[in-house]
Formats: C-alpha cells, structure tokens, sequence
C-alpha cells in the first residue's frame, strides 16, 4: 500500500505492508538510517523518533498509527540544537549507534521539562540503553543543554 | 559512477619498511581526494587545500582510534589538527597490525600501543619532506627551517602552507630515517575533540547495517535452535509467497530469507517450516556444565604457573581457606545487531560492514566464493559496539552473508535480530574457578592452589598454534598465572573442557573472571588476617610501584578509611591487563529488594605516555559500565542445548538510573603506552564484591550478583 508520512516537515511517500514498523520504513524505504535498530521490542531505544512531539519507540509502531502524524527524526534535528551542541560539548558518543535514539529521547525531556533534574532525567532516558556506558556523559550533556537553552531564552527581551 | 579510483604510489613508508601500494579512495571523499597529492605513506594524504588525511588501519568501535591514531600522525606532521580529516583504510598488508602478523585486526586494547611507532615515522617522514620542499624552494638549507601548524617557517620568517608544497613533496624521496620531534607535545596528552563525534550525533554515520546498495535485497536467517543443529528438512512455499520475498535458501548457517526489506524478509522466515536435526548438543545445559566443571576442579590440571609447592604447603597448614568462583557465558551484546553486506560477482566480491577482523574474514570469504582474497574489496563501517565479536574467529556473521549473497546471486545485506545475535553464540565462556589458599604467620599468603575450568577461545581456530602452549590457552588463564602478588608458593591449573557452545574473547578476555578471583580472594585473606584490603594488597604490591599508585590514587581520591553514610560500603580492587594499571574503588549499598546499587566508583589508571587524555577517561567509564553490567545482571545459561535468554529484558544491562557516578583519575606516566579499551573492565565487579562484603559481611562468589545470589550467599 503506499502510505504517506510527513517526517522532518516534508512529505514522503513509501509502499509498504500497513503492519511494518515505522522504523523499518524509516530506514529500508526512506533511507533515513539515522534511526537504529536495536531490539525490535522496545527494550533499548535505538530507534526512538518523535510522533507530535512525543518519543516512540519505532521498532514497535506499526506505521498505519501515524499516517497524518508529525514525525521528526534524528535527521530532523537541527545541528544548533542545545542538544547537539551539548552532546558534542561534553564528547558523549562512543559507537555512536544509540546517540540519535538518546538524543530524540532528551529532545522530548527538554519540551516537557526545560530544567530536568537527575530524577528526571532518569525516568525519560531509562528507555535508552548504551552499551559504551555514556551515561554520565549524557546526564551531563543534558544538564548543559538545559542551562544554555534557558541563560539563551533569559536574554531574550 | 565508478566504485574505485586506484593511484598507485611508489615509495611508501611503514615502520621503515618500504612497501608498494595501491591506495583506493572512498567515494565520499572523491572529491577531496583530487586534490591529496602528496602520499608519502600508507597512512597519510595531503591535499593542495592543506587538508590532511590519516587513512586509519584500526576500526572505531567507540574506542576513539579515528581520533587517537591522527593524533599520533598529526604532533610529528607539526601539521592543524583543524585540517585533520580520517579515513577508513581498506585491507592491505602496509595496514596489518604492527605486532600480531600478518593480520589487519582491532583488538587486544592494542591500536594506539601497535601503531605509535609507526604513525610517529610516518608523520615525521611527511614532515622533512615538506620542510625539504620549501627549503628548496627559498634555497636555503633545511635544518634551518621549521613547520608548525601546518605552515614551514624559513629562518627569515617566509612562509609556505602545506597545500602550497604538496605537490613538490611529492616529488622528493622519502627519508628512510626520519628523525622524530623534541619531547615537546603539541597535541599529545591534550584532550581532543573526537573527529567522529559530528557524523554520530546527526545521524549521517554510516555503520553496516545502514549499508545500502541499488538492487540489493535484505535477508535475515532461521537458525537451528542449538549449537551444532542442522536443517533435516524445510518447506519455504508460504514464505516465498509471502509479498517482497524474493528467495529462500539453504545455507550453513541455516535458512536464509531474501526480500526487498527486512520487515518482508522477517515475516517471511516466520512462514518457513523447518525440521531440525539437532545434532550431538541438543542435551546440554548450564547447570549440567557446571557440575561437570566443579568435579574437573577436584582434579589436577595442566599447569600454567608454579612457584614453590603450594599443594604440599596446603597439605600441612591447619587453616585453609577454600572459595569456588563461578562465572556464567556472557554475551557481547553489541547495541547494533550483527550484519554484513555483499556484493559478489564472478570475478570480484564486495563486502561491507563493521568487522575487527578483516583479513581473517576475507579468508573466509575467499574459501566461500573461490576468489583470491585480493579479488574481494573489504571496507569497513563504523562498528556499532565491537567488544571483540566483531573480531570473530569463525567468521560467522561474515561467512554467512557470503554464502546467502553466493546462493541468491544478488547483492544482500543479512541482518541479526537481537534474538538471533543473543542465540547464535559467540559468548564469553563460563569459568569456574577453585582456589585453596593459606596464610603465613603475619597474615600474608603462603600457599595459592588455583584449578580454573572452562573452554579455550582459541582451541579449534586457526590460531591455535601460535596460541596454545602445550596445552595452555594463555586467555584462559591470564590475570592469574601473572599475577603480581607476592606469593611463595603459587600453582595455577587449568582444564580446557570441550563443549559446543561457541566461545570468543569479550571485553577484557581472561581478565574478566580473573581479576574477580583474584581480587576477591585477596580481599577475604585481608579480612581473615585482620588488616586493611587497601593496605594488604599495598604490602604485597610492594615491588610493583605502577600496581601501588593506581592503587594509592584510587584510595586517597575515594576518601578510602573515611566514615561512609549508613548503610553504604566501600570496596577495593587492582588489576594489571593489557599494559596498563588500573585500580577502583566502589560505594555500594542495598536497595529494598536486595539488590546491589553503586553509587560511585573511584578510577585510577596508569596506561603510560597518553595520547588523549579525555578518550582514556571515557574508556575508564565505558569499561566499568560493561563491566558493572556483568557484574550485576549478565547471564547466558542453556537449557536443553537452548539459549535461555533473547533480548534486552532476559539480558538486563545498566541503564541510566543504575550507572554510578565516575571519577577518573590519569596516573601521570613516562612508561611505554599501555592499552586502555579493555583494562577499565576486569576490576570492577570484585571492587563492587568487596564493597558488598564491607557492607553486609556476605561474599558473593557468583556472578552476577543478583539479589537471589546474595541471599543465597548470605545463607551460607
């Protein structure tokens, strides 16, 4: 069937079985690799994306739930995001392979939470595994981000 | 567009060998590629836009060797770091491992130790050639010049950019002494921003299961469901109607599924109806290996390290001390499932994907398809976590996209799931370990009478040879058989049981149980004897001064001695592997359900000369938390010859709330360098044991400590 999905702001096309999982689509059909596969069961995060706004697990999504749906993966994320530069800042990544699923998952933490604390930050990234063990790096890379995004709006007249 | 673009150079420089070669460049990088002009070595280009490329014979599986390895070229090329760029080199004997043969191969915590020689020269070489090149220019005499960021500076202060000289460097000979720079660095021992870091984190890093070519299909495999099984027969009617599937095939590895994506190749191998003819380890089972283990224990072993006569020692002492260790198979767990992509035609093969052990899999790969292995272009991917199963004796993930792609006769890309990747093998091996030691009158040890029982990685590879020693599998045994305690009388012996169960080195190898016998033994002898385990181990360590400062640093920076909260416990432990020093220090307590929460670990790390300092620490972090996993959750058990575990929910691994908070201290050193991928592991989990015994008085033998362990052990 050919299904349209709005991903990263444009609109795209893909033909594909109603029941394949988004990140499948994602990867095989749009070539947007930057979402990982990882487990297949939404047990490690690798492959997290925003559905309006919220982070999903797209291992597990079928991709007939998010037809009409805004869609924005790690390719969508602009590189002055406090997030981005906050992640190169403080040299989190190792492999790499789950940074973009971790990434997604701070963007979502910030929306919600623009000054999470440790707690939080334990809850919304509990989701994402990393196998390097970047996590301390992380937490501080989302404090960073935090801070920046917020010394950025207080300038703000 | 044209897949390779061969220039061949002539003079070529590797550790003061000349050699030939023929230099591919990538499609990536086509285009900055015209421009490199000046090669004078295997592992450096040099562009007329002053851009300078490291072409690196390491992979980067995390560890930081995109990075590191330009470094180490870069401070003698006195060239801008800003310019460096990195690239993957393809599989060629100018880019084998300086020190382990005729092998290009990532591992044993070795990229920067192997190739600091090598990449040193090979900068410096580039640099008198540059230098000589402006000297000719200005007529004046070389020695008189200098380069600095990228810039030769004549005595008069003109200058010449190296883009500007490329092309007549090229022209001049390569110095086949180069001298190497004053002790004075510019970039080494100063933390760099990693070159990898930017593709990493907006998701244009390409590893190998984002490899996709046009035409090519994605095929995932059923496998028998134990080691050794074998397809009796298969019905594949449903499956090849199924919508996408393009081909069902029989291979070694089982049956292969061949459709348009992996989701229609998925659900077409769930329509396949397979017979299993199991095969002779459809009976084994952990629990079983265990009791056979525990009765090789009581048995003599082949001897890997005897001083003095510690059975008879044994024999006449009053108080023995008797312990049993048990360690379980673990998984790699690699957070990118294992992949490989083909593309084989009659007279040539590509094979694409993150492997730490290109030339042994292009050998396979060669005996697959009947090619010369010069005949198959190997590249390599980012690696999506390798800790050593990219590095896989057997070839497997490799060999079997090769025989798929062979069968099918399209290009492919075969895909693990994660239960496949868990399932499959390769694990580290299950170690039981059996140790009887004794005290002398002041407290110290005696005797150490050790039987450690488990399967050799090596036995049965091609590696055998130069591997095994009389029986001995040195990576069985390693951590203890050289150990640095002072202990008179020391035996080690080992049993190298055969079982099927596929085993392989993982992260830290026979460090990762050894240093869990040794150091938590050693922490009970400390308690037995009434003494400090900080300062038990100091008095042993006495003639080992790198052993002592980690061990003093890790002490003195966690506030070792100092009163903790109620109802927290501190532990201590020290290991030595793969060249560098490293000891901890963790703060544990008990969670309500009786589980193990590490608050904090202390890290203290000697790995001689540095090359970035904030690479080492993430090493340090990254090993204890692979280790922490381990220690805490990790367990691949067997029953009925089948894997018991399949994914992230059966194979736990530390998440966010669970890590500790980590301090890395770099013990200052002028030592040769020493590794520091593998050596953050192996102290970890009996620095986490010995925390729990300072806390509770219970010491957990087993790994992982899980709450049904400790109060298994607490009962005891």
């Amino acid at each position: 069937m050919m299904i349209t999905l709005r991903v990263n702001g444009t609109k795209l096309q893909a033909d594909v079985g109603m029941d394949t999982p988004l990140l499948w689509v994602l990867r095989d059909h749009l070539r947007l690799t930057g979402t990982k596969f990882g487990c297949g069961a939404g047990l490690c995060g690798a492959c997290t994306v925003l559905i309006d706004g919220k982070p999903h697990r797209s291992c597990i999504t079928p991709v007939k739930d998010v037809q009409g749906k805004s869609i924005t993966t790690i390719e969508g994320i602009p590189e002055n995001h406090p997030l981005i530069q906050a992640w190169l800042a403080e040299e989190v990544s190792q492999c790499g392979y789950c940074q973009p699923g971790q990434i997604i998952s701070a963007v979502a933490l910030l929306a919600q939470t623009p000054k999470p604390n440790d707690t939080d930050i334990d809850r919304a990234m509990t989701g994402n595994l990393c196998r390097c063990g970047t996590y301390g790096r992380i937490r501080r890379a989302i404090h960073v981000a935090s801070a920046n995004k917020t010394s950025k709006r207080g300038k703000q007249p | 567009m044209t897949r390779r673009q061969f220039i061949k150079t002539g003079a070529m420089i590797g550790g003061g060998l000349v050699l030939a070669c023929h230099l591919p460049f990538g499609r990536r990088d086509s285009e900055a590629a015209s421009e490199e002009v000046f090669a004078p070595n295997a592992f450096l280009r040099i562009g007329r836009d002053n851009s300078v490329t490291v072409i690196v014979n390491k992979s980067e599986m995390g560890q930081g060797v995109y990075t590191s390895l330009p470094m180490l070229v870069a401070e003698e090329l006195c060239c801008d770091w800003k310019k460096v760029k990195f690239r993957p080199s393809p599989v060629a004997p100018e880019y084998n491992h300086a020190q382990f043969g005729p092998i290009m191969v990532t591992g044993g915590s070795s990229s920067v130790r192997s190739e600091w020689e090598r990449l040193s020269l090979a900068g410096a070489a580039a640099r008198e050639m540059l230098v000589t090149a402006a000297a000719q220019a200005w007529q004046v005499d070389p020695s008189l010049c200098r380069a600095e960021n990228g810039i030769v500076i004549s005595p008069s202060g003109a200058r010449l950019s190296f883009g500007a000289l490329a092309d007549k460097a090229a022209l001049l000979p390569v110095p086949k002494q180069p001298k190497l720079k004053s002790a004075k660095k510019n970039l080494l021992g100063t933390p760099a921003k990693r070159l990898d870091s930017p593709a990493k984190v907006n998701g244009s890093a390409i590893f190998g299961i984002d490899v996709h070519e046009p035409g090519m299909l994605t095929a995932v495999i059923a496998r028998p469901p134990v080691f050794g099984g074998k397809v009796a027969h298969f019905n594949a009617d449903t499956a090849k109607a199924h919508p996408g599937v393009r081909a069902v095939v029989a291979v070694e590895a089982g049956i292969a599924v061949a459709a348009d994506d992996f989701w229609q190749a998925l659900k077409g191998r769930d329509l396949l109806e397979i017979t299993w003819d199991e095969g002779k380890w459809a009976g084994i089972s952990t629990p079983l290996m265990h009791e056979q283990y525990a009765h090789l224990a009581t048995t003599t072993g082949l001897i890997a390290r005897k001083d003095g006569d510690a059975p008879t020692v044994l024999a006449k002492s009053h108080e023995r001390v008797e312990a049993v260790f048990t360690v379980p198979y673990l998984a790699h767990a690699t957070m990118e499932p294992l992949n490989c992509f083909v593309d084989l035609k009659s007279d040539s093969c590509l094979i694409r994907t993150g492997s730490q052990f290109q030339t042994v899999d292009r050998a396979a790969a060669a005996r697959i398809t009947g090619l010369k292995p010069e005949q198959i272009t190997f590249e390599t991917t980012f690696l999506g976590g390798g800790f050593g199963r990219r590095a896989c004796t057997g070839s497997d993930f490799v060999s079997e996209a090769v025989q798929v792609a062979k069968a099918v006769g399209q290009p492919i890309k075969v895909i693990r799931t994660r239960e496949d990747d868990m399932r499959a093998g390769y694990y580290r091996p299950m170690w039981y370990d059996r140790v009887e030691a004794c005290l002398d009158k002041k407290g110290y040890p005696l005797a150490w009478h050790h039987r450690i029982v488990g399967q050799s990685i090596i036995a049965g590879t091609p590696f055998e040879s130069a591997m095994v020693k009389e029986g001995i599998d040195n990576t069985s045994v390693e951590g203890a058989s050289d150990t640095p305690y002072d202990i008179p009388n020391l035996q080690i012996e080992l049993h190298s049981p055969a079982n099927g169960v596929p085993v392989l080195w993982w992260r830290s190898v026979g460090h990762s149980h050894t240093a869990f016998v040794m150091e938590s033994l050693l922490d009970d002898l400390a308690h037995k004897a009434g003494k400090d385990p900080y300062q038990y181990r100091r008095t042993l360590l006495a003639k080992h001064p790198r052993n002592l400062k980690v061990l003093q640093t890790a002490a003195e920076k966690s506030g070792w001695g100092k009163p903790l909260p109620k109802g927290r416990g501190r532990g201590i432990a020290v290991h030595e592997s793969f060249g560098s020093f490293v000891a901890q220090v963790a703060e544990v307590s008990l969670d309500k359900k009786g589980g193990i929460k590490v608050h904090r670990v202390v890290c203290a790390v000697d790995c001689g000369r540095i090359v970035n300092p904030d690479t080492i620490k993430a090493q340090m972090e990254s090993g204890i938390i692979f280790g922490l996993s381990a220690a805490l959750y990790g367990a691949i058990t067997l029953q009925n010859g089948r894997v018991e575990q399949g994914n992230y929910d059966s194979y736990p691994l530390v998440r966010m709330a669970a890590a500790p908070k980590i301090e890395v201290h770099i013990v200052a050193s002028n030592e040769a360098p020493g590794g520091v991928g593998e050596p953050g592991v192996p102290p970890i989990a009996p620095a986490v044991a010995n925390a729990l015994f300072a806390l509770s008085g219970t010491r957990v033998r087993t790994l992982p400590m899980t709450p049904e362990a400790i109060k298994t052990a607490m009962k005891k």
